[in-house]
C-alpha cells in the first residue's frame, strides 16, 4: 500500500495541510486569547481606578459605600470586588471568603458562585492603611469559549486528515486504473505483440500525452522491426542467390573433374561468385559500422571540392571507356567529415551514374556551398528513378526491376545514406530532366 | 626465403604453408601466440604472417608489439577477420607492415608479402628508376622509353612509379588502389584495370616487348615480357 506513489503523496499533502492548519489556528487562538485577556485587564484596572479615587477622597467608609452602590446598581454579573482589612475580615464586596493575602498582583482565583465553580482574574491592590482591595472579573465564560475553540480545531484537523487520506486512496485507484492500461500494453509488447496501442481518453491530459508518446514510440519500434525483418529477408535473398550459384558451380566442377580445363574454368567462376558474396557481406558490415556511429573518430576538416576532383579523376578513364563525358565543377565546400567515407559515398554515386547512363551521355559532378550546407551533386543523363521508387532505392538491397540484370549489390545508395546521416546530412534524389540528380547535402563547417 | 606463419586455423595455415612452399619458400607454422612469439624471437625469419586473433593468451597484436619492443624489425603481415578501417589502423600502429582481411586470395597474400619484404631493402635514395629501357626520373618527373619522352598525367606517373618500385613482383588491384589513390574501399567496378590499360597504351604501345603484364587471377606486374 505504501509503495503507491499517489498514496504517499496524498499522505504527505495531508500532513502538510494539517500542520499548516495547526499553525494558523494556533496563531489565531493565541492572539484572540491574548486580546481578550488584555481587554479584561483593562476593564479591571479602570474599575479599580474608580474605587481608588473614592478611597483617596473619602477613606475606607467612602470606599465601602462605593463598592456597595456599584455592586447594587450595576448588573454586571462578572465583576468581583472585595475589600479586606488587615485582620483579614471582609468589609465589602461580593466574595464569601477573603482571597489569599500574599497573592501576586495579578492572579487567578478559583471560586464558587451561585453553586457553580468558576475562575476569576483578580488584581490585588494594597491600600495606604494596609487594607487590601481585590478587583477582578469572572472569566469562566471566556475559558469555556477557549475550550470549545480548541476542541473544534482538533476535530476539524482530524476530519481534514481523514478527507486527505480518502482522497488519496481514491486518486490512487483512479491512477492505478489509468496506469493499468499502459502496463497492459507494455506486457503485451513484451510478449511480442507490437501492434497493440494504449487507448486514449481524448481528454488531452498528462496521461493522454504520455500514452500518445508511448504509441509514437511503439510505431517507431514497429517500423524498425519491419526494417530489420525486411533487411534480413533481403540478406537471405541476396546472399542465397549467389550462394546457390556458387554451390551449383562447385557441383558442376566436381562432375567436370575428368577434364582439367573445364574443372579449372568452373572453379574460377565459383571463386568469382564467392568474391561477390564477400563483397556484399563487406558492404553490409560497412554500413552497419557507419550506422553505429563509431566512425566519428576519423572526422577532420575536408573540402568536398578536393574529394570530388579526386574521385572524378579516378572514374574519368572508366567514363571515357563507356563513351560518357564526366565533368567536374568544384567550388570550395568545406565541411568536417571522414574523407574516406565521403569519397566512398561519392564513388558509389558516380559508379551508379556510369553504370546506368547510356553511351554518349553526360555526368556532372559539382560541389558548392549553400547557406549552412555544402552540397555535392552527381547528375547523369541516364533513365533516372521514378518518383515512386526514390524512397525505396535507398533501402538495403532494393533494386529497380530494370537494373536487376546488371551487376551490383543493391547496397550502394544505402551506404551513401548512412554516410550522409553519420555527418548529420541527407541524400536527395531528383529528376535531372532527363536523368537522375543525386545531392549529398552535409552541414558546412562553421565559420568557413 | 624463410617465413613463419602464426595461425590457429589449421585449414588456413595449411593453405598458406602449401602456397608459399610451392613458390619455393621455407615455411614454419606456429598454432598459437605463445609458440609464435617463442619462435619469432628465437629464430631468424624473412617475414612473419600473423593472425590477429590467436588462442593461448597472446594475440597477434600483443605478439607484434612484444617483438617490436625487443627491437625485432622482421616485416609482419597481419591476417584478420576484422576488416574495419580502425582495426586496420590499430594493426599498423602495433607494428604490422601490412594488413590483409580474411577471406583472401593467395595471390593477394603473396603479393603483399613480397611488397613488405622489398620495403626494407629499397630504402636507399634513388632519383631515377629504371626497368629495361624504361626510365622514370623522380626529380624532373620525366618518363622515357628507349630514349623517347612519354607524356603521363600525374596520377599515371604515380601508378608507374609504384609498379617500377615493385618491379618483377605481382601487385594486386587492391594494393594499387591503396597505394596510388589511398582509397580503402571497394570501387565496385574494375576502375583500376582501365587505369592500367591507359598506362599500358602510353608505355607499351609501339614497342616490341610489353612491360606491363597482366597476371591472371592476381593483378599486374612490371617486367620485360619473356
Amino acid at each position: 500500500m505504501l509503495r503507491s506513489t499517489v498514496l504517499r503523496l496524498a499522505i504527505g499533502y495531508a500532513v502538510l495541510f494539517v500542520a499548516s492548519a495547526l499553525v494558523l489556528a494556533g496563531y489565531i487562538y493565541w492572539t484572540t486569547d491574548r486580546y481578550l485577556v488584555r481587554q479584561t485587564d483593562k476593564t479591571i484596572v479602570a474599575g479599580a481606578d474608580a474605587l481608588l479615587e473614592r478611597f483617596r477622597n473619602d477613606g475606607v467608609a467612602g470606599l465601602v459605600r462605593a463598592i456597595e452602590s456599584r455592586l447594587a446598581e450595576e448588573a454586571d454579573e462578572e465583576e468581583i470586588i472585595a475589600l479586606v482589612d488587615p485582620a483579614r475580615r471582609l468589609l465589602a464586596g461580593n466574595l464569601e471568603t477573603a482571597p489569599p493575602e500574599n497573592a501576586s498582583a495579578w492572579f487567578d482565583l478559583e471560586l464558587v458562585r451561585e453553586s457553580r465553580s468558576s475562575t476569576a482574574r483578580v488584581l490585588r491592590i494594597t491600600l495606604s492603611n494596609a487594607h487590601q482591595l481585590f478587583v477582578g472579573r469572572d472569566v469562566q465564560v471566556r475559558l469555556e469559549v477557549r475550550k470549545v475553540v480548541a476542541d473544534t480545531l482538533v476535530w476539524s484537523i482530524g476530519v481534514t486528515a481523514g478527507i486527505a487520506i480518502l482522497v488519496g486512496l481514491l486518486a490512487r485507484s483512479l491512477l492505478a486504473r489509468r496506469l493499468a492500461r499502459i502496463s497492459t500494453v507494455a506486457d503485451r509488447v513484451v510478449l511480442g505483440d507490437l501492434s497493440t496501442r494504449v487507448p486514449l481518453t481524448g481528454s488531452g491530459d498528462e496521461f493522454d500525452r504520455l500514452s500518445s508518446d508511448i504509441n509514437v514510440m511503439l510505431d517507431r519500434l514497429g517500423e524498425l522491426m519491419d526494417g530489420v525483418r525486411q533487411v534480413s529477408n533481403a540478406i537471405a535473398h541476396d546472399l542465397r542467390t549467389p550462394l546457390t550459384r556458387l554451390r551449383s558451380r562447385l557441383e558442376t566442377a566436381l562432375k567436370a573433374a575428368d577434364s582439367p580445363a573445364r574443372f579449372r574454368a568452373t572453379a574460377e567462376s565459383a571463386l568469382q561468385e564467392l568474391d561477390q558474396v564477400v563483397r556484399i557481406f563487406d558492404a553490409l558490415l560497412r554500413i552497419a559500422e557507419i550506422e553505429t556511429g563509431h566512425q566519428r573518430a576519423a572526422f577532420a576538416p575536408v573540402d568536398l571540392a578536393v574529394i570530388a576532383t579526386d574521385v572524378a579523376e579516378f572514374y574519368q578513364p572508366l567514363a571515357e571507356q563507356r563513351g560518357l563525358a564526366l565533368e567536374v565543377e568544384a567550388s570550395p565546400a568545406a565541411c568536417v567529415g571522414d574523407r574516406m567515407l565521403i569519397a566512398q559515398a561519392l564513388a558509389n554515386l558516380v559508379d551508379n551514374a556510369i553504370k546506368y547512363s547510356p553511351s554518349g551521355g553526360h555526368i556532372r559532378v559539382s560541389t558548392r556551398r549553400q547557406d549552412h550546407d555544402v552540397v555535392l551533386v552527381v547528375a547523369d543523363t541516364g533513365p533516372g528513378i521514378p518518383i515512386a521508387e526514390r524512397d525505396k532505392v535507398t533501402q538495403r538491397f532494393y533494386r529497380l526491376e530494370e537494373s536487376r540484370g546488371s551487376p551490383g549489390s543493391g547496397l550502394g545508395l544505402s551506404l551513401v545514406v548512412s554516410v550522409a546521416k553519420l555527418h548529420g546530412g541527407r541524400l536527395e534524389l531528383d529528376d535531372a530532366q532527363p536523368g537522375l540528380m543525386a545531392r549529398l547535402i552535409l552541414p558546412a563547417s562553421a565559420g568557413a | 626465403m624463410r617465413f613463419l606463419i602464426v595461425e590457429d586455423d589449421p585449414e588456413v595455415a595449411r593453405f598458406v604453408v602449401k602456397g608459399l612452399t610451392e613458390a619455393g619458400h621455407m615455411v614454419e607454422h606456429a598454432p598459437d601466440g605463445r609458440e609464435g612469439l617463442y619462435r619469432a624471437t628465437g629464430e631468424s625469419f624473412d617475414a612473419l604472417v600473423v593472425d590477429r586473433m590467436l588462442p593461448g593468451g597472446i594475440d597477434g597484436l600483443t605478439l607484434i608489439e612484444t617483438l617490436r619492443r625487443a627491437g625485432n624489425v622482421t616485416p609482419v603481415l597481419i591476417l584478420s577477420a576484422l576488416g574495419q578501417v580502425d582495426e586496420r589502423v590499430r594493426g599498423l600502429k602495433a607494428g604490422g607492415d601490412d594488413y590483409l582481411t580474411k577471406p583472401f586470395a593467395f595471390s593477394e597474400l603473396q603479393a603483399r608479402l613480397e611488397a613488405i619484404l622489398r620495403r626494407g631493402s629499397t630504402k636507399a635514395v634513388e632519383t631515377v628508376l629504371r626497368v629495361a629501357d624504361l626510365e622514370l626520373d623522380l626529380l624532373s618527373r620525366e618518363v622515357k622509353r628507349a630514349g623517347k619522352k612519354l607524356d603521363l598525367l600525374p596520377r599515371e606517373l604515380r601508378l608507374l612509379e609504384y609498379l617500377m618500385r615493385h618491379t618483377g613482383q605481382v601487385v594486386t588491384r587492391t594494393m594499387l588502389l591503396e597505394a596510388v589513390w589511398d582509397y580503402h574501399f571497394d570501387p565496385q567496378t574494375n576502375v583500376i584495370d582501365v587505369h592500367v590499360s591507359r598506362l599500358r597504351q602510353k608505355i607499351d604501345k609501339g614497342f616490341a616487348r610489353a612491360l606491363i603484364q597482366t597476371i591472371r587471377g592476381a593483378g599486374y606486374s612490371l617486367r620485360l615480357e619473356p
